[in-house]
């Protein structure tokens, strides 16, 4: 939570982005039908905020996040970053603008290259872009790695010799190398223990603060995005279904998914035995989706326009966006608040 | 608790590698109880997993379960033959692990793999068995059973899998079910209705579970009492609401520290410093006093015992009775 992000600069803004992957049927009679991974998201990120994407698994967080870290190219719509359109860039401008994007992914154990030493690996984008060499590029990685809490005594050991935490932190000094403007975070705590995923959360915070950065945080663990974000985007099978800030999303939800999955969340608190909210059924084939609202299918409010209209993405005015026909008005945090026996 | 459905008695499993024995397991007791519902919780390499396997008999070489006993409804299973253990398991004693599509064979369809559990324990014909097949089928929340058992596994979504795996699991109406992360690799929404499936059903039929987890939202959720594991030992073990209100062990409350919480706002999360040990070369003393904020001297010299220092209430740790 920087104190930046009231500035509202927008630094991202993701504009109708589109991601449809061909599947290939038949043989001979070839039809052309797509996987809709990511049908028209909209948003905008502001300079020194922590936006968090959150969905469960096929519902486009991920592909979203490798479009705007450049690692893979969109089917239509158009990302603009720090003011450029990405997709207009040339070979040079795009290197210049990859310095200000970094992502960290998921799995510490696929992400590194297991025949890279720690050194070659934070070094490498210093050297690609041409930030360091010699002597100082030997003290930046040191202070780098120093910055994630690693040392010299890790420079030149592999991969295969960290745990998952130590990892992770090697792949945020790979990220910060370049001084970084936005860092897309892919679930990057999702592989590791509880008390490991703390320490990274914690440090990604740290870092935050301290180099203004603007993160991107995909994950699909409610409370771990509540916890480090500050506006909240909520995506169901490729769009987006409701954006608020955390405390707008958590204590007024409108969308009807959004109250399912926050619903679903086991509550640490043995006290407190919700009636929770089950969604019956589970996610429509991508390749197949439901008219109208894709969510319909699942919803317990569902009318018969539903089932006919696409409802469209609305501000209510305040910056809280929900695409539902009905969106819900209700206020559950003092439901929650009520039940709460003070604790330690 | 007088007639207690498993008994785990000074339980200890070791898996031998290069460097010597690794206690993975090391000297847990623990009881369950009909319809109750006990939570294993705990870290990757904390030993949850090794447990339950002990119980059920499938620690495979290397590891091999040393010392202790498994008493179920008083019978000791870890000297029953091979084919006396079959009796038990998947009939009064059976187990959901955590992913369902490599716990499933791929080339036999759900119908089939269902109704083989029930033929093996019951004696019905095919027939019955593949119409009481649909029926749990049914009973799991799968509506079109009746095709789903013409399926194989690869046709079905994850959180369908896990469903026909509960459903063996429960066919021969099991008193005891071990349920081995049996949600980590689902969506939320459907772990929610796995979880109150496998409650309606522990409350139906009595059914005792043992529930292995690293979610303390599960635990919260699901379980009567709770067995923190920690380095292959138990550090601590109290009823559910005793565990979140007043955890004793410094580890407990490092975990508790660690986990975001939706009701509660907080800048930093109080972190454990440091990770898991090796078990190949385990500190001194108390195996967490390296990652502990408590930690005196005396926990680098002596190993703490499991004490009961309040009522019901156990933790392997000297400074448990200060009131960290």
């Amino acid at each position: 939570m920087s104190e930046n992000h009231q500035d509202g600069v927008p630094i991202l803004k993701v504009s109708a982005l589109k991601k449809h992957f061909p599947i290939k049927k038949g043989f001979l009679k070839k039809k052309d039908q797509f996987f809709k991974a990511v049908d028209g998201v909209s948003f905008e990120v502001k300079a020194g905020e922590t936006f968090g994407v959150v969905g469960e698994s096929g519902c486009g967080k991920t592909t979203t996040g490798l479009m705007i870290a450049e690692l893979l190219e969109q089917t239509s719509g158009d990302i603009w970053f720090d003011g450029r359109d990405l997709s207009r860039l040339n070979e040079h401008e795009r290197r210049v603008v990859r310095k200000d994007l970094q992502i960290i992914f998921q799995d510490p154990f696929s992400s590194l290259n297991p025949r890279m030493k720690v050194f070659d690996i934070v070094a490498e984008p210093l050297i690609v872009h041409g930030m360091a060499s010699g002597k100082k590029l030997k003290e930046d990685v040191l202070n780098l790695l120093e910055e994630v809490g690693l040392g010299k005594q890790h420079l030149d050991r592999f991969p295969h010799e960290f745990s998952g935490g130590q990892r992770q932190r090697i792949g945020i000094a790979r990220a910060l190398a370049l001084k970084p403007k936005l860092i897309v975070c892919d679930e990057p705590v999702s592989a590791l223990d509880v008390s490991v995923q703390a320490q990274i959360l914690n440090l990604l915070k740290t870092l935050q603060k301290k180099y203004n950065l603007t993160y991107i945080f995909i994950a699909h663990g409610l409370p771990t995005v509540k916890h480090i974000s500050d506006r909240i985007a909520v995506m169901y099978m490729g769009e987006i279904v409701e954006i608020a800030t955390k405390d707008a999303l958590f204590d007024n939800m409108k969308h009807p998914y959004t109250e399912a999955l926050l619903s679903a969340i086991p509550v640490m608190n043995p006290h407190q035995k919700t009636d929770r909210i089950i969604l019956e059924g589970e996610l429509p084939n991508p390749a197949n989706q439901p008219s109208g609202c894709k969510f319909h299918t699942r919803c317990p409010y569902a009318q018969s326009v539903c089932k006919q209209n696409v409802p469209k993405l609305q501000n209510d005015g305040e910056g809280h966006y929900v695409a539902c026909h009905f969106p819900l008005n209700k206020n559950i945090s003092q439901a929650l608040n009520q039940e709460q026996p003070a604790r330690r | 608790m007088t007639s207690s459905l498993l008994e785990v008695k000074q339980l200890k499993t070791i898996f031998s590698s290069e460097n010597g024995d690794v206690p993975a397991v090391n000297d847990i007791s623990f009881t369950v109880n009909p319809g109750e519902t006990v939570a294993i919780v705990g870290e990757s390499g904390c030993g949850k997993s090794a447990t339950s396997l002990s119980i059920m008999g499938l620690i495979t070489d290397p590891g091999k379960v040393i010392a202790g006993e498994v008493l179920f409804e008083g019978s000791d299973l870890l000297s029953l033959s091979k084919k006396k253990l079959n009796r038990y398991r998947g009939n009064k004693m059976s187990m959901i692990f955590q992913e369902p599509m490599t716990s499933l064979n791929p080339v036999f369809t759900i119908g089939n793999q269902i109704s083989e559990v029930i033929r093996k324990h019951q004696r019905v014909d095919k027939e019955t068995a593949i119409k009481k097949s649909v029926e749990m089928l049914e009973r799991v929340g799968i509506s079109n059973a009746s095709k789903v058992i013409k399926q194989f596994p690869h046709q079905l979504s994850g959180g369908m899998r896990q469903r026909v795996m509960i459903a063996i699991a429960l066919a021969c109406m099991p008193k005891l079910l071990i349920a081995d992360e049996p949600t980590t690799a689902l969506d939320v929404t459907i772990q929610a209705q796995i979880l109150d499936l496998i409650k309606h059903l522990s409350e139906q039929q009595n059914t005792g579970v043992l529930l292995i987890t690293h979610d303390l939202g599960v635990v919260a959720e699901m379980a009567d009492r709770v067995i923190v594991m920690y380095a292959g030992e138990i550090v601590e073990e109290t009823t559910v609401e005793e565990l979140f209100d007043n955890p004793k062990h410094p580890y407990t409350m490092g975990l508790l520290g660690s986990t975001p919480r939706l009701e509660v706002e907080q800048e930093m999360l109080e972190a454990i410093p440091g990770v898991v040990p090796d078990l190949t070369e385990m500190p001194s003393g108390c195996p967490f006093h390296p990652r502990c904020k408590y930690a005196i001297e005396a926990c680098k010299l002596e190993k703490p015992a499991l004490i009961e220092d309040f009522p019901d209430h156990f933790a392997r740790c000297i400074r448990a009775k200060e009131g960290l």
